[in-house]
């Protein structure tokens, strides 16, 4: 990728660096040869058509999916080489929020929003004041009871994010994340992702609004990346 | 004293949650009802049967025992001889086996030892006098007797006297029974084979069924010990409770079959004796953990299959 450097390892922080890699479905190239870094503490938009291979990009990152060509490093590790036991905790490393959120139904938001901390083996009650901390940062604390379904597009998405960061995740990267919600709702989740970024985590959203993009000037200095026709150029000022 | 409560609490939780599966991670995955029914009767069932095949097994390996003990002390000694002769051939059998090392006792039977022996195909009302019997020595020996040095004399000595060791019947019968043995325990095997294959359906069931809540699981961090925890504990229960269900119902079949004793047949002896009782109370635990492992392994396999 055209002016994409490798930062530097800094500290504990985790990076995720793409090296050559490229990812085919079934022989058919989808990404190919993308190299770029994602520095600790930046935050990141990737932008593009739709089929562009966005979603696909944000699997390599959280090791849903792993490249059929070159690398991608997760906090120094080659995806292909860790484990499956070992992904799943880097990806408590990694928050993330999709465009359908994925909810457990039947439990309560706050049960959703606690589960990452179950996984890991962490009592939830004993972490309760945190719970409803970060449920009020969200603005869902009066709905903590209430089931996903129950849940407007906007509350979704945020009990989404409150989801991926309970865990103080070094990397939060959401998949189209305001697809679904109105144009305030929108600009919400976007104070909410700045307010992260600034606490130093790394942010890495996919989106195809570029108001949205627009909209993230006067809150982070953000890089844009636009994946198109299989490669990742850096996006100029048109944006 | 109430940390070593507490550490022993602790300690069973976690063997609990090894084993079983903890409580959290088995309540994020609902209920499906279908897969809870066909478990929890397939292993009743199962168990039930078990609870026969098991009861043959130990039956038929008792049978075995007491042919083959019972009939291996005991050799006869078959004397065909003119009626003038017979009583003294009787009586030098008798002296023969007298001086015969590994002889515990010696007797010749009686016509109405003969009677009784006869009486089960022929009757009680039987003419002895008119039929031409051959006379009979029950000998009992206490392990060390020479079989084989003993027909050889007898050969020598009393012309007429055949020694029985029952081998020629004995081998057949213990050899059924060894089979029967066998066929119990095969159809355990086969019993055990079929509750894993059927856990194992339900449980792939169930995991399809769930295929969306074990991806979220898995993107937020759940090691695959951890999904397939969610599963084995409800499966290992219910295939426990139902096999527990179906043992108690075999055990009260079985305990209502007539007694042996009573009916006088081979097949009314089916049952269980003494300790033997206790033996069935395994079946619901290994129906649990022929469960636990069918799931883990179902699980594993999912957990590969959907990512």
């Amino acid at each position: 990728m055209a002016g994409a450097q490798a930062p530097e390892r800094n500290g504990d922080h985790f990076v995720i660096e793409l090296q050559g890699a490229g990812y085919s479905y079934d022989g058919t190239g989808l990404l190919s040869d993308l190299t770029t870094a994602f520095a600790p503490g930046s935050f990141q938009f990737l932008t593009g058509p739709s089929g562009a291979g966005k979603s696909t990009l944000l699997k390599l990152c959280y090791g849903e999916l792993k490249p059929t060509k070159g690398a991608v490093l997760l906090d120094g590790r080659d995806s292909r080489q860790v484990g499956r036991d070992g992904l799943a905790r880097l990806r408590r490393r990694i928050g993330v929020v999709h465009q359908d959120c994925q909810f457990v139904d039947h439990l309560t938001v706050r049960d959703n929003v606690a589960l990452p901390l179950t996984v890991a083996g962490r009592d939830p009650a004993a972490e309760a004041t945190n719970l409803d901390q970060l449920l009020g940062w969200v603005g869902l604390a009066n709905r903590a009871n209430a089931t996903p379904p129950q849940l407007s597009g906007g509350e979704r998405q945020r009990a989404a994010l409150a989801r991926a960061i309970i865990m103080d995740p070094d990397v939060i990267i959401a998949d189209e994340p305001t697809g679904n919600i109105d144009w305030e709702m929108s600009q919400r989740l976007l104070a909410l992702l700045a307010e992260l970024n600034k606490l130093g985590k790394t942010i890495l959203v996919a989106t195809h609004d570029l108001a949205l993009i627009r909209a993230a000037k006067p809150l982070v200095a953000a890089r844009v990346l636009r994946l198109a026709g299989g490669t990742l150029t850096t996006a100029g000022a048109e944006l | 004293m109430s940390r070593l409560r507490l550490l022993l609490n602790r300690l069973v939780t976690h063997l609990m949650d090894r084993m079983f599966g903890d409580w959290q991670a088995d309540r994020v995955v609902p209920p499906t009802g279908q897969t809870v029914w066909l478990t929890v009767f397939a292993a009743a069932t199962m168990a039930y049967l078990a609870v026969f095949a098991m009861a043959l097994a130990l039956a038929t390996g008792r049978l075995a025992a007491t042919w083959e003990a019972d009939l291996a002390q005991a050799v006869t000694i078959r004397i065909t001889a003119p009626d003038a002769q017979a009583d003294a051939q009787v009586a030098a059998v008798l002296t023969l086996l007298g001086t015969t090392e590994g002889v515990e006792t010696a007797r010749a039977l009686d016509a109405d030892d003969q009677k009784a022996l006869l009486a089960p195909w022929l009757g009680t009302d039987l003419p002895l006098d008119r039929l031409p019997l051959p006379r009979l020595v029950e000998v009992v020996q206490d392990g060390d007797l020479d079989v084989e040095g003993l027909r050889l004399r007898l050969v020598a000595e009393v012309p007429g006297a055949v020694l029985d060791d029952h081998g020629r019947w004995r081998e057949p019968l213990v050899r059924a029974a060894g089979g029967l043995r066998t066929l119990g325990w095969s159809a355990l095997a086969l019993i055990a084979a079929t509750l894993a294959a059927v856990v194992t359906l339900a449980a792939q069931s169930a995991l399809s069924a769930n295929a969306q809540i074990i991806r979220v699981l898995r993107l937020i961090g759940a090691q695959d010990a951890y999904v397939a925890r969610a599963f084995t504990r409800r499966f290992t229960l219910r295939a426990a409770a139902g096999a527990a269900f179906g043992t108690v119902a075999g055990l009260v079949t079985i305990a209502f079959l007539p007694e042996a004793e009573t009916a006088g047949g081979f097949l009314t002896g089916l049952g269980y004796r003494g300790v033997g009782w206790l033996m069935p109370v395994l079946i619901p635990f290994f129906a649990g953990l022929m469960a636990f492992f069918a799931t883990r392994r179902a699980a594993f396999r999912a957990l590969v299959r959907f990512e």
